[in-house]
């Protein structure tokens, strides 16, 4: 037989020819977190070409802010990049506050400083405890969960909310801290330090999960700042943007804190710039707790922030202000501003618009993981099937605030 | 609408930053600026749209620039609030498209726009400059309809390929229903 198909000039390569396979992947799997169908084009299990489809969160978040007060956009924001939503809520109030022109206290700033950061901690512990998981690592993301619940406890201790947590407003915040705060925090840190040991050895030098991170999802310097990639995916190449470092806002020129930045740009790197993120972020929590000062919490005008409930109940004034607010919303002065935050996956920035009204005329944010996603197909192509899991992860798509 | 003696005052060239001056400098005798302000700091060039992709080309590839990174792109939709900016209404125009420029490399930004008419919501895609606009200019069109000439693959993004209209201009209800799409087959 072998004879006769030599005779023939048989091809071996024309009889294994096989043939791409067309597969949706989506817009429900169980290795993504996140709502996102993968349109793949694969040869055996090499990815030859990807189509990637979202929007399958979209909820109107721009019409939606263009029909509230001023003021009843947060809770809007809080469900962008809601493992994280304290950020969200305070990029949008520093956008409204540069188009006034005011400045908060700086208790207020401190607490901001100090909320963010503990976000950004849980957006991370979320981003890798979830990526974890769908590596198989189930026990790690126990683990995740565990410290992020902690946290969770002090965030919601601060403002009664464990996700969602709608605690900034334009010109200050709702409430100050409680009492025992400081030391809860003590308390809590010195077991998520714990836990990050752990993380540190059930994840950074298991086998299995090297093998999958590391070389894969790559990208090069010059292609991720085409891409608009921010935050740690950029960072991982070694870029060291951090809106934090490059235009500090709120008191982060005064904080002591690192920038991790990686040197290939693959997932690996991904994963060790944002463990190393948390253990920054903690300090600079810490550091928050030290320096903060007393003093007030709001700025002591109230046609943009409203009065408290023991003024508006007994005065006359602060009464007027109350009813205007809520009845009409802040008459924020016509004009346009941008402002970005370090979000927890890169640059979170508001461009709001205000025509004078008590409604934002256009409430745009720049989400990362918009621009992160874009370039998937970049990341994948040519790769295994297998190595879109952990590559989808550390871009951390958040479906609330991609789709928006 | 106090905030226009400010701008005024800008526009002489009293406090521009490096930035604005030179963007002035080479671009202000190319004749495709109509407007420039710095309000509360952040550095805006207003442009002819038809010029865009020579503006954005100046700003990627100066020395002195380099903007490298397209931070963001999005529409506004200013029916009924044209007073916002002064140029609105003279150039007869309801959009604008709004470009976010950043340079990492020198860290300072840029605003870029580029009114629209409703007639004519038409501008070049800049996605041969910075390829990562590809989804930002779909979702511009897909929310607000203009028309990205040029771009590799102009559908929408966010919306579904059935979805009429454009949801985020100011003359779509916010309460307005779409009919019911079912299966295909």
């Amino acid at each position: 037989m072998k004879e006769e198909n030599r005779k023939q000039g048989y091809d071996f390569h024309e009889a294994s020819r096989t043939e791409t396979m067309t597969i949706n992947m989506g817009p429900s799997h169980p290795a993504t977190h996140g709502t996102v169908k993968f349109f793949l084009t694969l040869d055996g299990e090499t990815i030859e070409d990807i189509d990637v489809e979202i929007g399958y969160l979209h909820r109107a978040f721009e019409k939606e802010c263009e029909a509230q007060k001023w003021n009843g956009v947060f809770p809007y924001t809080d469900r962008l990049d809601y493992t994280a939503s304290v950020l969200n809520n305070v990029g949008y109030a520093m956008t409204a506050e540069k188009l006034i022109g005011i400045e908060v206290p700086e208790r207020c700033q401190y607490l901001r400083t100090m909320i963010s950061e503990m976000a950004r901690m849980s957006g991370h512990y979320t981003n890798v405890g979830a990526g974890a998981l769908e590596l198989g690592a189930l026990t790690a993301f126990i683990y995740f969960i565990e410290a992020r619940e902690l946290l969770w406890d002090l965030i919601e201790s601060v403002c009664g909310a464990r996700l969602t947590h709608n605690y900034v407003r334009i010109g200050g915040l709702t409430n100050d801290l409680p009492d025992g705060f400081r030391e809860n925090v003590k308390r809590v840190f010195a077991k998520n330090r714990k836990l990050w040991d752990d993380f540190d050895i059930m994840l950074t030098k298991n086998r299995i999960f090297l093998d999958r991170m590391r070389d894969t999802g790559g990208i090069s310097q010059k292609d991720a700042i085409a891409w608009g990639f921010t935050g740690p995916c950029l960072r991982a190449t070694g870029v060291p943007y951090d809106v934090r470092r490059a235009e500090p806002y709120l008191v982060y020129d005064r904080m002591n804190f690192d920038i991790p930045v990686g040197t290939t740009g693959d997932n690996f790197d991904r994963y060790l710039v944002r463990m190393e993120e948390i253990k920054q972020s903690m300090s600079i929590v810490e550091q928050c707790l030290e320096q903060m000062p007393d003093g007030p919490i709001n700025v002591d005008d109230a046609r943009w922030r409203m009065p408290s409930k023991d003024d508006s109940s007994t005065k006359m004034e602060p009464l007027i202000f109350h009813f205007k607010q809520v009845i009409e919303g802040p008459s924020i002065p016509v004009g346009e501003a941008y402002q970005a935050v370090e979000g927890a996956n890169g640059e979170l920035g508001y461009y709001l618009v205000s025509n004078g009204g008590g409604k934002p005329w256009k409430c745009r944010v720049r989400p990362p993981s918009f621009a992160l996603t874009s370039a998937l197909p970049l990341l994948v192509k040519g790769s295994l099937l297998a190595d879109l899991i952990p590559t989808f992860d550390m871009i951390n798509l958040i479906g609330g605030e991609c789709d928006r | 609408m106090g905030d226009m003696n400010e701008e005024k005052k800008i526009e002489q060239g009293a406090s521009d930053s490096e930035v604005m001056a030179r963007a002035k400098a080479v671009l202000g005798p190319m004749g495709v600026m109509i407007h420039t302000h710095s309000q509360h700091g952040d550095d805006t060039l207003v442009v002819q749209a038809e010029d865009i992709l020579k503006v954005m080309e100046f700003l990627h590839g100066d020395e002195g620039l380099k903007f490298d990174m397209m931070m963001d792109l999005t529409a506004v939709d200013y029916l009924g609030a044209e007073e916002v900016h002064p140029y609105l209404k003279p150039m007869n125009a309801r959009f604008e498209v709004v470009y976010h420029l950043y340079s990492v490399e020198k860290n300072h930004r840029i605003r870029v726009k580029a009114p629209l008419t409703e007639e004519s919501p038409y501008v070049n895609s800049i996605t041969g400059i910075w390829v990562g606009a590809d989804w930002f200019e779909r979702e511009a069109f897909d929310l607000y309809g203009v028309v990205f000439r040029g771009h590799p693959n102009l559908k929408r993004i966010l919306l579904y390929e059935d979805f009429e209209g454009h949801p985020l201009r100011k003359d779509y209800g916010k309460m307005k229903r779409q009919p019911l799409i079912g299966p295909v087959n």
